[in-house]
């Protein structure tokens, strides 16, 4: 028995995501009296590897080879799937990443283990492992419990705090991932990196977006959305209608067919507050909504509302902003 | 080739507030049922690629007989046929059951490529069509938002994923799940609607495909409503706009988000 935790990584290094889960995974662990696993699937694992070590797992399992160099999915499942052997484990976490997502349903799905996806918190009630879901597009929530002997878990960026890193630890151990490249199903073709340096929505801590309030300008009304984020080191979001007519990429879109978003602060300028938006962000620590009807149903949900001209308004506020952040 | 679309019916999301933890502990919701919106995407989607690569289409949806509108909103859009799964006999399933039968529909129907939605607007898994890979042993590419190719038995497809966009190439059969970027799904046209109403679509039990009741590996419990956002908003008043801007600045400041 164990608690193994699946540590992603991009380009640039470890996903942060997947300490969050780590450091629930080692309450999780010592809550049902095991260990916490960290795996680390890769070409080069060394340096998630030791950063895994630092946020505390007890066992730091590499599993490294050059057929893994690149994430693909058959290869990585495969991979995973040895560490779960080599770990005895039976609680298997990630962080709900888009890879994330596919990894856990495609393992769950070939161990015909019990599923619960894109959970929201996790505890252990009598010794069993019960994860939180939000259904229902985020209007309803439940329990999962599971009845298979692995049970496979994602969690929602953000859920859990980051933990604090403490000195290099954990045991190391190298298991052999298994993988030969005539297994792996994909062929990688091309990958291009889309990172501009930009937070990104579901990491935020603070969130400023925009919406068909920007209309009469679009580009300005994005432009001044954009500078408050960066005063304030934050993401850029967008409604739907912001996305559909054009006046900002896909990416950008919080809701129900957007992302689902938990920052501290989210600041919707020129948004009115509809149910699909706000299923998407209604999880937000305080809501900031600016827009010039005062009856908008954004206000509803809202903590603090400034009944305004967005044109005015946000240059305002970027500019109160970096008076006091210097 | 024939191209395999999973469509499923779920609530119209303007009326997903109103659902009640009732509703979902009595698998009854109340409320208009429409086509997942994602799997509008998907079944675009297949429709395009029988354009392209003059394939045939069929939308295969698992639910009780009334999703048999799911399905004919597909074929009104263009998909060619449509088949249903007949869920009514079996309970106490999860993911992996709808998977299991979906699998076993995507072989019934001779299927060399499915094509699904991100997911469902109530279960929110991202799961289903894993599991339909996983049973099948094909290969999965989630995420899609262009088709590149279908050539040679092999299908190339790019998706994003945080940071990156990948053109990955699997060989056929597969699954692929199409996320919005994709296309810019029809609407179905007048006579779309009268053909799709017409339309006889044949229904398996979900028993015959190898699904039983009680297989779910998951149980749902304590199912209840979120805990409502307090709802009080302080309205931030100012003689100009830079008083308002610091006193917005003051407040959150004092809530410590910033
Ligand atoms: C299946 C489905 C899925 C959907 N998914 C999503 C989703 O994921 N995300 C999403 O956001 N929406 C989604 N929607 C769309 C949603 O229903 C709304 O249409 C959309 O959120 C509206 O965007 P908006 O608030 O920017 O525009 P509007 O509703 O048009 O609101 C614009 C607001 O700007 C204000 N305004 C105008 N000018 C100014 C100004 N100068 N200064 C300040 N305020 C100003 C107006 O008073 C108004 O309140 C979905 C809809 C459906 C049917
Ligand atoms: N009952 C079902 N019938 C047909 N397709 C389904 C069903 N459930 C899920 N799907 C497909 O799988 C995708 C993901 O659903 P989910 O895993 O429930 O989020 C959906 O977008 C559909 O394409």
């Amino acid at each position: 028995m164990s608690v193994l935790v699946w540590i992603e990584q991009s380009k640039s290094g470890p996903v942060a995501n997947s300490f969050e889960v780590l450091g629930k995974a080692r309450e999780i662990a010592s809550a049902m009296g095991t260990q916490s696993v960290a795996a680390v699937v890769g070409g080069d694992t060394s340096v998630s590897a030791a950063e895994a070590g630092r946020y505390g797992a007890d066992v730091v399992m590499t599993l490294s080879s050059p057929v893994l160099a690149d994430f693909r999915l058959s290869a990585y499942v495969k991979a995973l799937r040895a560490a779960i052997d080599a770990a005895g484990a039976t609680v298997v976490l990630m962080a709900a990443t888009v890879r994330g997502r596919e990894v856990a349903a495609m393992l769950a799905g070939e161990l015909d283990a019990g599923y619960a996806p894109d959970v929201v918190d996790l505890r252990v009630d009598g010794g069993k492992l019960v994860a939180v879901r939000s259904v229902y597009s985020n209007n309803i929530l439940t329990d999962v419990t599971f009845t298979s002997p692995v049970q496979v878990v994602s969690v929602r960026p953000r859920s859990f705090p980051m933990p604090e890193a403490g000195a290099a630890g954990g045991e190391s151990k190298a298991v052999d991932p298994g993988v030969s490249e005539g297994d792996v199903k994909e062929t990688l073709v091309e990958v291009k990196s889309t990172d501009s340096g930009e937070i990104s929505l579901t990491d935020a801590s603070i969130i400023v977006s925009g919406g068909r309030g920007v209309a009469q300008d679009p580009a300005k009304g994005f432009e001044l959305v954009a500078q408050l984020a960066s005063v304030l080191g934050a993401a850029v979001g967008a409604s739907r209608a912001a996305v559909d007519a054009g006046y900002i990429p896909y990416k950008h879109q919080v809701g129900q067919t957007g992302k689902t978003v938990k920052p501290d602060l989210y600041i919707a300028a020129g948004i009115s507050g509809a149910i699909q938006h706000l299923a998407g962000m209604g999880g937000s620590k305080i809501i900031v909504a600016i827009n010039k009807d005062g009856e908008a149903p954004i206000f509803e949900k809202a903590n603090y509302g400034i009944v305004g001209d967005l044109y005015q308004v946000l240059p305002a506020l970027s500019a109160e902003f970096k008076k006091r952040m210097g | 080739m024939k191209v395999a679309v999973l469509v499923k019916q779920t609530p119209d999301t303007a009326e997903l507030p109103k659902v009640s933890a009732d509703d979902v502990r009595s698998g009854s919701v109340k409320a208009t049922m429409v086509i997942n919106p994602w799997d509008e995407f998907a079944a675009e989607e297949a429709i395009l690629l029988g354009e392209r690569f003059d394939a045939d289409s069929v939308a295969i949806s698992m639910g009780s007989p009334d999703a048999v509108d799911a399905l004919k909103h597909a074929l009104a859009m263009g998909v060619g046929a449509a088949a249903l799964v007949d869920n009514s006999a079996i309970t106490g399933g999860d993911m992996w059951t709808t998977a299991a039968a979906l699998a076993g529909a995507v072989k019934a129907e001779g299927a060399d490529l499915v094509i699904t939605g991100k997911q469902s607007v109530d279960d929110n898994s991202g799961a289903v069509y894993a599991g339909v890979a996983a049973r099948l042993g094909w290969p999965l590419i989630s995420a899609a938002t262009k088709v590149v190719d279908v050539a040679d038995g092999k299908i190339t497809v790019e998706r994003m994923v945080e940071g990156a966009q990948e053109t990955i190439t699997v060989s056929l059969p597969a699954v692929v799940s199409v996320g919005k970027e994709i296309n810019e799904p029809r609407y179905p046209s007048f006579m779309g609607i009268r053909k799709a109403s017409k339309a006889n679509i044949p229904a398996t039990p979900a028993g015959d495909l190898g699904v039983a009741s009680g297989s779910g590996k998951t149980q749902w419990s304590n199912i209840r409503k979120p805990e409502e956002r307090k709802t009080e908003c302080v309205i931030i008043d100012g003689a100009s706009v830079e008083e308002k801007a610091a006193k917005l600045a003051d407040a959150l400041m004092a809530e410590k988000v910033i």
